[in-house]
C-alpha cells in the first residue's frame, strides 16, 4: 500500500450500554475511494465522527494526513470535508450564500471562493437556483447542496456519510459522477453507504463492518471471489446472516 | 481568532433575523407594535399632549363668605389636568363614574367652608378646627386615574388652605407650579424607559430557538467540523445579538419619539442609554444559552424561555412599577430592573449618566450580565460541544 492518508488503529467506542466500535483498524491510501459498508447502527457514522474529531474514542487512535484526530483536531478540520448523513444546510440562506458562509469559515480568499462556488454549483446542477433560498429547494437539490458544502474548501480528504440516501436516481448518478471526479483529482474519499450497488460502482476498496467490527476488507472483486458469491449483498448475508437493510 | 469567520457567522445570523418571518416578527415588529399600542393608549401621538382626567364634583358645601368650595373647584380647574364637571347630586355623579364618563367623583362636604374658617381663625390650634372630609371615589378600572388624581386633589386642598391663610395679609396667588409640571408627563412617558428594556428581553427566546434548531438540523455539527473555534462561534453570536439589540433600541426609540416621548437630555445621555441596552443584551444571550441547554427541541426552547422572559419582563420593566412591594424587591434580582431604573433616572429624573445612582446601576448590570453570559456558555458547552 502507498502512503496512508487515514490510519485507524484499535479504535473502540462504547456508549452507555452499547459498543459502537470494537477494535477497528484499517488504513486508507491517498487518492483511494474507500467504502465503509454496514447496516444501520453498524458503527459507520461513529467512525466518521471520530475521524472528524467530533467524538472521542474509548480507546485506540486515528490519524488523518498524519495528524492525530484527538490531539491535532484543528489541523485535521482544515484538511477534511464532511457531508453528514442529515441534510444540513441553512434554509434562510440561498445556495450560494450557504457556500459563501462555509468558504469563509474555512478562511478562503473571496475570489477563489467565488470561482469554486460557481464550479461546484454548476457541476451539481444547482447554478440556476444558486440565488434562491434553500427552503424552496427540492429534497434532491438540498442533498446535492449539502454535498457541495463539504467540498467548498477543496479538502484533501472527504468523508461522505450516506451521501445519496433518499435521492432520486438522477441526483444519485450526478453525485456518483461527482465523487468519481473528486477521486480523479487525487482526493481521498471515505464513503459510508448501505447501498451495495453504490459501493460496487464507486469504491476501490471496501470494508464491511457489523456491530462495530470489521468483518471483511478488500476490493469488491476480491471480496466477491473470496466469498464465492455473486455480489456484495450476498456476501454480507453470508457473513452476518442478515441483509444490509436490517437494523443491527 | 479569525475575523472572517466571526463576520460570516454574524452576517448569517442577521440574515436569519430578517428572513425568518417568525424571528422578524418577534424581534422587530412585535416591539414596535407593542410600543405603538401603549403610546396610542397612554400617550399623545405625535406630540407631548397634556393628559386630562374628567372629575365630577358634587358641591354640598353650605358656603359662607369664604366660599371655600368654589375656590377649590377653581383651583382644580386651573391645573388644566382635570376637567371639572359639577353635579347637583352624588347619585348622578357616581352613575357617570360607573360608566367611565368621569374617572373620579369628589364630594365636598357641607362643612367645608366652615372648616376652612375655623382653620383661619386658629391656624396654630388644631383643637379649634372643625374637621371636614372630602370624599373621593375613583375609577378602579383605571390604574393611571387611581394613581394620578388623589395627589393632585391633595395638593389643591393644601393650596386652598394656603391661599386663604395668605389672603388676610396680601392678595393671594395660587401656586400650582408643581401641578403644571405633572401635566406635561403622560402615562406613556412614565413607562417609555421600560420599553427599551422590554424589547431586548425577547432575545432570550430567539437565542434559545436558534441554538436548538441548529442542533436539531445538524448545522451545529457542521460548524463544529469546520475550523471555527468555540470562541469564534460564541463571539459571532454575541456580536449578532448585540447588533439586533441595538437595532431594536433604535426602532423602539424612534417609535417612542414619534409617540411624543421627548426626554430633555443630551446626545451623550442617549449614547449611554444605548450602551446600557447593549450590555443588557449579554444577559439575554446568556439566558438563551441556559434555555438551549435544558431544551431538547426548538419548540421546548420556546416554552422554557419564558422561565427567564417573564421575571425579566414583570419584575424589571415598566410593568414592575405597578407590582406589589415584595415583587419590586424581587425585581432587584433581575438585570432588567437596573436597566429600567437607570434609564428612568436618565430620561425622567434628569440625572446625569455620571451620577452615582446610574453608575451603580451600570456596574450591577455589567457584572450580572457578563456573569449570566459566562454561566450560559459554560453550561451549554458542558452539555453540547460548541
Amino acid at each position: 500500500m502507498t502512503e496512508s492518508t487515514v490510519k485507524i488503529q484499535g479504535l473502540s467506542k462504547n456508549f452507555e450500554d452499547k459498543t459502537a466500535l470494537d477494535n477497528l483498524s484499517l488504513e486508507v491510501a491517498k487518492g483511494e475511494l474507500f467504502g465503509l459498508l454496514g447496516p444501520n447502527g453498524a458503527g459507520k457514522t461513529t467512525t466518521i465522527n471520530i475521524l472528524c474529531g467530533l467524538v472521542k474514542p474509548t480507546s485506540g487512535s486515528a490519524q488523518v494526513c498524519g495528524y492525530d484526530v484527538q490531539k491535532e483536531t484543528q489541523k485535521v478540520k482544515e484538511l477534511i470535508g464532511v457531508c453528514p448523513q442529515e441534510t444540513a444546510i441553512y434554509p434562510y440562506l440561498s445556495g450560494a450564500e450557504n457556500l459563501e458562509l462555509f468558504g469563509n469559515l474555512h478562511g478562503m480568499n473571496r475570489k477563489v471562493l467565488k470561482e469554486r462556488s460557481d464550479m461546484l454549483l454548476t457541476k451539481l446542477g444547482l447554478k440556476a437556483d444558486a440565488k434562491r433560498l434553500t427552503s424552496k429547494y427540492s429534497g434532491g437539490m438540498k442533498r446535492r447542496l449539502s454535498l457541495t458544502l463539504a467540498l467548498i474548501h477543496n479538502p484533501q480528504v472527504l468523508f461522505l456519510d450516506e451521501p445519496t440516501v433518499a435521492m432520486d436516481p438522477q441526483s444519485r448518478h450526478a453525485v456518483w459522477d461527482f465523487i468519481r471526479d473528486e477521486k480523479n483529482h487525487d482526493k481521498t474519499v471515505i464513503l459510508t453507504t448501505h447501498y451495495m450497488e453504490e459501493a460496487e460502482e464507486l469504491c476501490d476498496r471496501i470494508g464491511i463492518i457489523d456491530q462495530g467490527k470489521l468483518i471483511a476488507l478488500g476490493t469488491p472483486k476480491e471480496l466477491i471471489a473470496k466469498g464465492q458469491v455473486k455480489n456484495l449483498e450476498e456476501l454480507f448475508i453470508k457473513l452476518t446472516g442478515r441483509t444490509m437493510r436490517e437494523e443491527s | 481568532m479569525k475575523l472572517q469567520r466571526i463576520s460570516a457567522l454574524t452576517e448569517k445570523e442577521l440574515k436569519k433575523t430578517i428572513r425568518e418571518p417568525a424571528v422578524l416578527f418577534m424581534i422587530f415588529i412585535f416591539p414596535i407594535i407593542f410600543v405603538f399600542a401603549f403610546g396610542a393608549s397612554f400617550g399623545g401621538v405625535g406630540s407631548s399632549q397634556t393628559v386630562t382626567y374628567n372629575v365630577g364634583v358634587v358641591n354640598m358645601d353650605g358656603a359662607n363668605s369664604l366660599n371655600a368650595s368654589q375656590i377649590l373647584i377653581t383651583t382644580l380647574s386651573n391645573t388644566k389636568i382635570l376637567n371639572i364637571h359639577v353635579y347637583s347630586n352624588d347619585q348622578t355623579a357616581r352613575n357617570d363614574l360607573s360608566q367611565g364618563i368621569v374617572q373620579a367623583v369628589m364630594i365636598i362636604p357641607t362643612d367645608f367652608s366652615q372648616s376652612l374658617a375655623s382653620y383661619q381663625a386658629a391656624p396654630n390650634d388644631p383643637s379649634e378646627w372643625t374637621n371636614a372630609t372630602v370624599s373621593l371615589y375613583l375609577d378602579q378600572g383605571s390604574l393611571v386615574a387611581t394613581q394620578a388624581i388623589p395627589p393632585i386633589i391633595q395638593q389643591a386642598l393644601m393650596s386652598v388652605a394656603g391661599h386663604s391663610q395668605q389672603s388676610i395679609q396680601s392678595p393671594f396667588s395660587v401656586q400650582t407650579a408643581s401641578l403644571v409640571e405633572v401635566e406635561t408627563r403622560s402615562a406613556f412617558d412614565l413607562i417609555a424607559p421600560g420599553m427599551f428594556t422590554f424589547a431586548s428581553i425577547f432575545l432570550i427566546m430567539m437565542v434559545a430557538q436558534s441554538f436548538t434548531q441548529d442542533r436539531e438540523n445538524g448545522m451545529m455539527k457542521r460548524i463544529r467540523i469546520s475550523p471555527t473555534t468555540s470562541t469564534e462561534f460564541i463571539t459571532s453570536q454575541v456580536v449578532s445579538y448585540m447588533c439586533i439589540a441595538l437595532i431594536q433600541a433604535v426602532l423602539v426609540f424612534g417609535m417612542t419619539y414619534a409617540l411624543g416621548f421627548r426626554p430633555d437630555i443630551g446626545l451623550s445621555s442617549y449614547l449611554f442609554a444605548f450602551v446600557l441596552v447593549l450590555i443588557f443584551s449579554l444577559s439575554n444571550v446568556g439566558f438563551g444559552l441556559i434555555t438551549a441547554t435544558i431544551s431538547k427541541s426548538a419548540s421546548a426552547a420556546t416554552g422554557l424561555s419564558f422561565l427567564f422572559v417573564m421575571p425579566q419582563l414583570f419584575l424589571g420593566t415598566f410593568v414592575g412599577a405597578s407590582l406589589s412591594s415584595s415583587a419590586q424587591v424581587a425585581g432587584r434580582f433581575v438585570p432588567s430592573f437596573y436597566v429600567t431604573n437607570a434609564l428612568t433616572s436618565l430620561f425622567l429624573r434628569g440625572a446625569a449618566f455620571t451620577s452615582p445612582s446610574i453608575l451603580l446601576d451600570l456596574a450591577v448590570v455589567s457584572v450580572s450580565c457578563v456573569a449570566i453570559l459566562a454561566v450560559g456558555i459554560v453550561l451549554y458547552s458542558k452539555r453540547y460541544k460548541i
